[in-house]
């Protein structure tokens, strides 16, 4: 089977997949549970420092979209 | 070959392109926007209209084109314009073919097939590396869904599990931005790879007609009307593949959804990164699939699956058999009038496809609607059993009793 499956590739498409493909969406889950989850609200609000976590998850993902878009751009693939 | 005829069997090629072209977005609408769709995470006008666009814009982002056909599949210096014609019309029929019966299937594999079946047809099986199709297309057929499947369940796993004390609405109000982000992106790389297909077989034809010089890059014209024409198909929306990836497969909502998504961008764009790609309708099916697996208490109807499977792994084969078949119709006719003759019987063909669908039409206003039992009857035992837990059912019968 060798040669037919790039093994190097594929490796590294799983692991990396798997740390972005997996990472992001539940950096997003806990930015949501942040905001969402149980204990979230103080009096029927959310308190500074949840908002501001929340918001540093959110940052991450789009900045990671961000990145993506550049990449798509720049003829990587 | 006389100027005329070259230059009608040019237009012949570029037209079958663009119409390649076409059927490659109305194909692969679903692989970006299916999951949006079925969770309304966007109105199904909106997707196909965003998707659209951004397939556009992805056409326009990268134009590094290779004017190369099949590489390391086919021998290039066999490739002539008619082989490429009856390629383009193997891919085709298969696109349309697919789309009737509503099931995803990659449209790079339908144009290899296509083209492999043309060049047996031209030069028998000297012309083909048999290597390369295994190890390019029919391997990575079967690695893909399986990449995705491992980290559309991973990540499925992961979201669940973070939100599951979070409120349902509240979820899905969040959840359905961040799959909004995520499907945009996958189509923005599907309008850069697929768009850039059609522009290199353009590229090709010109050059081999002597349009253009031999290193001439991709003139503006070919880049818009690719572009649009893509843009165009993927606008009209292939709402048959739509409802089976997004309604078909598994019961979705908005956090599977939006894992899915992510997880089909991370694998495409990784893929072509390391140079072992991987087709965007295998990956992007693979990790709806993963959703339902990650996700406890939802059901995937594998038999709906299999009948996917089954069709990725005949795609070669019935795209090469179309081919070749063209290119012998091609062939025994001749000349310019044996192209014609090909791509009037495109025509035809794509015509008698497009009344059957109408018989029962999917659109925009019921690709929605629920699964029919119909559709597929080995689920229906599948979906009893998960929806009835006997031991749910004692203790509501214990309860009952007590009351």
């Amino acid at each position: 089977m060798g040669q037919f499956i790039e093994w190097g590739a594929l490796a590294n498409i799983i692991v990396i997949g798997v740390l972005v493909g997996a990472g992001l969406p539940a950096l997003f889950a806990v930015g949501v549970r942040l905001l969402a989850g149980p204990g979230s609200t103080v009096d029927g609000q959310v308190p500074l420092r949840r908002r501001v976590l929340a918001g540093l998850c959110f940052a991450l993902v789009l900045a990671a979209i961000v990145g993506a878009i550049v990449y798509i751009a720049a003829g990587g693939h | 070959m006389d100027g005329v005829t070259e230059s009608l069997l040019l237009a012949v090629v570029v037209l079958t392109a663009l119409a390649f072209d076409f059927t490659n977005g109305f194909h692969d609408t679903g692989n970006a926007m299916a999951t949006s769709i079925a969770t309304r995470a966007l109105k199904p006008k909106q997707a196909v209209l965003l998707s659209a666009s951004l397939n556009m814009v992805g056409a326009f982002l990268s134009i590094t084109v290779a004017a190369t056909i099949a590489k390391g599949i086919v021998d290039a210096g066999v490739v002539t314009l008619d082989i490429v014609l009856a390629g383009l019309a193997g891919a085709i029929i298969w696109n349309l073919v697919t789309w009737l019966f509503g099931i995803p299937s990659s449209s790079s594999h339908a144009l290899i097939g296509g083209v492999v079946g043309a060049v047996l047809a031209a030069v028998g099986s000297g012309g083909v590396q048999w290597d390369g199709l295994v190890g390019k297309v029919l391997v990575p057929a079967l690695v893909a869904p399986a990449v995705a499947i491992l980290v559309g369940t991973i990540a499925t796993s992961l979201v669940t599990r973070i939100t599951r004390d979070v409120p349902q609405d509240s979820n899905d109000r969040m959840f359905r931005w961040g799959q909004i982000g995520s499907a945009s992106l996958v189509s923005l790389a599907h309008g850069t790879n697929d768009a850039q297909k059609s522009m290199g077989i353009i590229l090709l034809a010109l050059i081999a007609a002597g349009a253009v010089p031999e290193d001439s890059s991709v003139p503006f014209w070919v880049i818009v009307s690719c572009a649009l024409a893509m843009a165009v198909g993927t606008y009209l929306g292939g709402w048959r593949v739509i409802r089976t990836l997004g309604k078909g497969l598994v019961e979705l909502e908005s956090r599977q959804g939006m894992a899915a998504e992510t997880s089909s961008a991370a694998v495409i764009l990784l893929s072509s990164h390391f140079g072992y790609s991987l087709s965007t309708t295998h990956v992007a099916t693979g990790s709806i699939l993963g959703s339902g697996v990650g996700m406890k208490g939802a059901s995937v109807r594998w038999s709906v699956a299999g009948r996917m499977f089954l069709a990725w792994l005949i795609t070669v084969p019935a795209a090469a058999a179309v081919g070749a078949s063209a290119y012998w119709l091609g062939a025994a006719v001749g000349g310019a009038a044996g192209s014609s003759v090909v791509f009037a019987l495109l025509l035809g063909v794509s015509a008698v496809i497009y009344l059957w669908s109408r018989r029962n039409p999917v659109h925009h206003r019921n690709v929605n609607d629920e699964w029919e039992p119909q559709e597929d009857n080995e689920s229906i035992i599948a979906e009893a059993v998960v929806d009835h837990d006997p031991e749910l059912l004692t203790t509501h019968a214990e309860q009952g009793s007590e009351r």
